[in-house]
């Protein structure tokens, strides 16, 4: 009689237990999802910033039309990207038509004193240091919910409902990791 | 880390309890000594009540409002909106509230009760002073002690320990004044008014280390080497807040809106002066070299 309730409270917290990993794994898994989306919140701010941009710099620099073709084009490119590759390496395009845009700027003093255009500046680089720090997180997020896969004893509880190991964000190709070289 | 954040929470548990009995003893002996019998007991329930939970939900609103903190908006302030709000994201909390105090010296700290109801806050002087990489180190240390919630047990310990210190200090002042008035009356209970005087002597005696080593639970050194670490993992470039913490330390500029209660909230001592070996005794940060060599190793 006591051998069996031995066995019965055995069994209950081992019950106990395996929900409670279950649980924190699908709790990281959301974690996971959450943080990427972050990362799309950011990239979308960025998208939206970018016209207002060129048309800020375009009142003073009518000019300098190939410059506003290569921002929209990357970031039209960007947007439209199918998989995350792609728009990393569009992303890429993006940023260094971005960089000479705010080198044609250099040279229109009354631009560089614009309160839209500096605005617009700070909001860029802020969003740009947004988007990095929100795949930073992500990175850590799947860093988490990886490890809780693999090591012991949780892995038996991710092994047995088949969990999954997520991938970490990171631009693939060599040259995307290389900075952008303006030329003029 | 997860230690850390489970110690914190024990250790605020620890000082509001303490506080709330504190109060309550010194409410009740106050109506004792006045003569109000058992409504003292309920005054005292009261006013323990009452001084908790204003310590507690409101800690963080008197702590800016003695700094002289405004809330700022992100059309004001869009530089440091950015960098909070990418470091909120950096490391998976809501978005602190940002307060900005008008002053050169640069200088900032953070407070709250938890994460989600957390603020920064930053001079003038400092927003002027230091380039993105440094605002961001400095905002990094100041998101890791919100995290870790050193910004509960820092600010109750301010508040907490304040309104003790203010408490005790009404108290003796009227019980003073409350003997000598009785002694100028009636002669014959000169006696008892001294031995009054005698007990609350005792009294602070007992209490006053205690409330020393209060302070102290919520000052310790190594929680500021700890979120400068915590930072450059946040950051992922050290350099930045070494360079921030120079710039800090090397303006000679004291903030006026300091004051000793609230300088171990600062992520530099705002107060300046280091000379006395008392205040050497009671310095709540250690040496900035030190936290930069530390910095510069990673």
């Amino acid at each position: 009689m006591s051998a069996l309730l031995f066995l019965l409270a055995a069994v209950a917290v081992l019950a106990v237990w395996a929900v409670a990993i279950y649980n924190g794994l699908i709790g990281l898994r959301n974690r996971c999802e959450n943080a990427w989306s972050q990362v799309d919140v950011q990239l979308k701010r960025r998208y939206d910033l970018i016209p207002n941009l060129v048309e800020t710099v375009k009142g003073y620099a009518k000019h300098e039309r190939e410059v506003f073709e290569k921002v929209t084009q990357a970031r039209t490119a960007a947007i439209n990207a199918a998989n995350v590759k792609d728009q990393g390496l569009a992303e890429n395009q993006l940023a260094g038509a971005l960089k000479s845009l705010f080198a044609v700027a250099e040279a229109y003093p009354d631009l560089k004193a614009n309160q839209n255009f500096l605005m617009l500046q700070e909001e860029l680089a802020g969003t740009e240091g947004k988007i990095a720090y929100a795949r930073q997180f992500y990175n850590d997020t799947v860093m988490k919910f990886n490890q809780k896969q693999q090591i012991f004893p949780s892995n038996i509880i991710a092994g047995m409902f088949r969990f999954q190991l997520r991938e970490y964000f990171e631009l693939e190709e060599p040259a995307a990791k290389e900075p952008v070289k303006v030329q003029f | 880390m997860y230690e850390q954040i489970a110690r914190n929470k024990r250790r605020s548990a620890l000082i509001f309890a303490f506080f709330l009995l504190l109060i309550f003893f010194l409410a009740a002996a106050f109506g004792e000594l006045t003569g109000m019998g058992t409504g003292g007991l309920v005054f005292a329930a009261l006013i323990a009540g009452g001084l908790s939970f204003l310590s507690y939900w409101k800690s963080d609103a008197i702590v800016l409002a003695i700094s002289r903190a405004k809330p700022v908006t992100k059309e004001e302030y869009p530089f440091l909106d950015n960098v909070v709000e990418g470091l909120a994201i950096a490391a998976g909390v809501p978005k602190p509230r940002c307060y900005v105090i008008d002053d050169t010296a640069p200088n900032a700290f953070a407070t709250g009760r938890d994460p989600a109801h957390s603020v920064i806050c930053v001079t003038t002087g400092l927003l002027q002073k230091m380039n993105r990489v440094e605002l961001e180190g400095v905002v990094a240390h100041e998101m890791s002690h919100i995290k870790n919630f050193d910004v509960r047990l820092q600010t109750l310990a301010v508040v907490m320990v304040g309104i003790i210190a203010l408490l005790s200090d009404w108290i003796m002042r009227s019980l003073w004044w409350g003997g000598r008035g009785r002694r100028s009356s009636r002669s014959g209970k000169s006696g008892n008014a001294g031995s009054i005087l005698l007990v609350v002597g005792i009294f602070f005696a007992i209490f006053g280390p205690i409330i020393a080593h209060l302070l102290r639970l919520a000052v310790s050194r190594r929680r500021e080497f700890l979120a400068d670490a915590s930072a450059a993992m946040l950051t992922r470039y050290p350099p930045g807040l070494a360079s921030a913490l120079r710039k800090i330390a090397e303006d000679k500029e004291p903030l006026e809106a300091a004051n000793k209660a609230t300088a171990h909230l600062y992520i530099v001592n705002p107060l300046k002066d280091l000379k006395g070996a008392v205040n050497r005794l009671f310095s709540t940060h250690p040496p900035v070299e030190e936290r930069i060599a530390a910095l510069e190793k990673m």
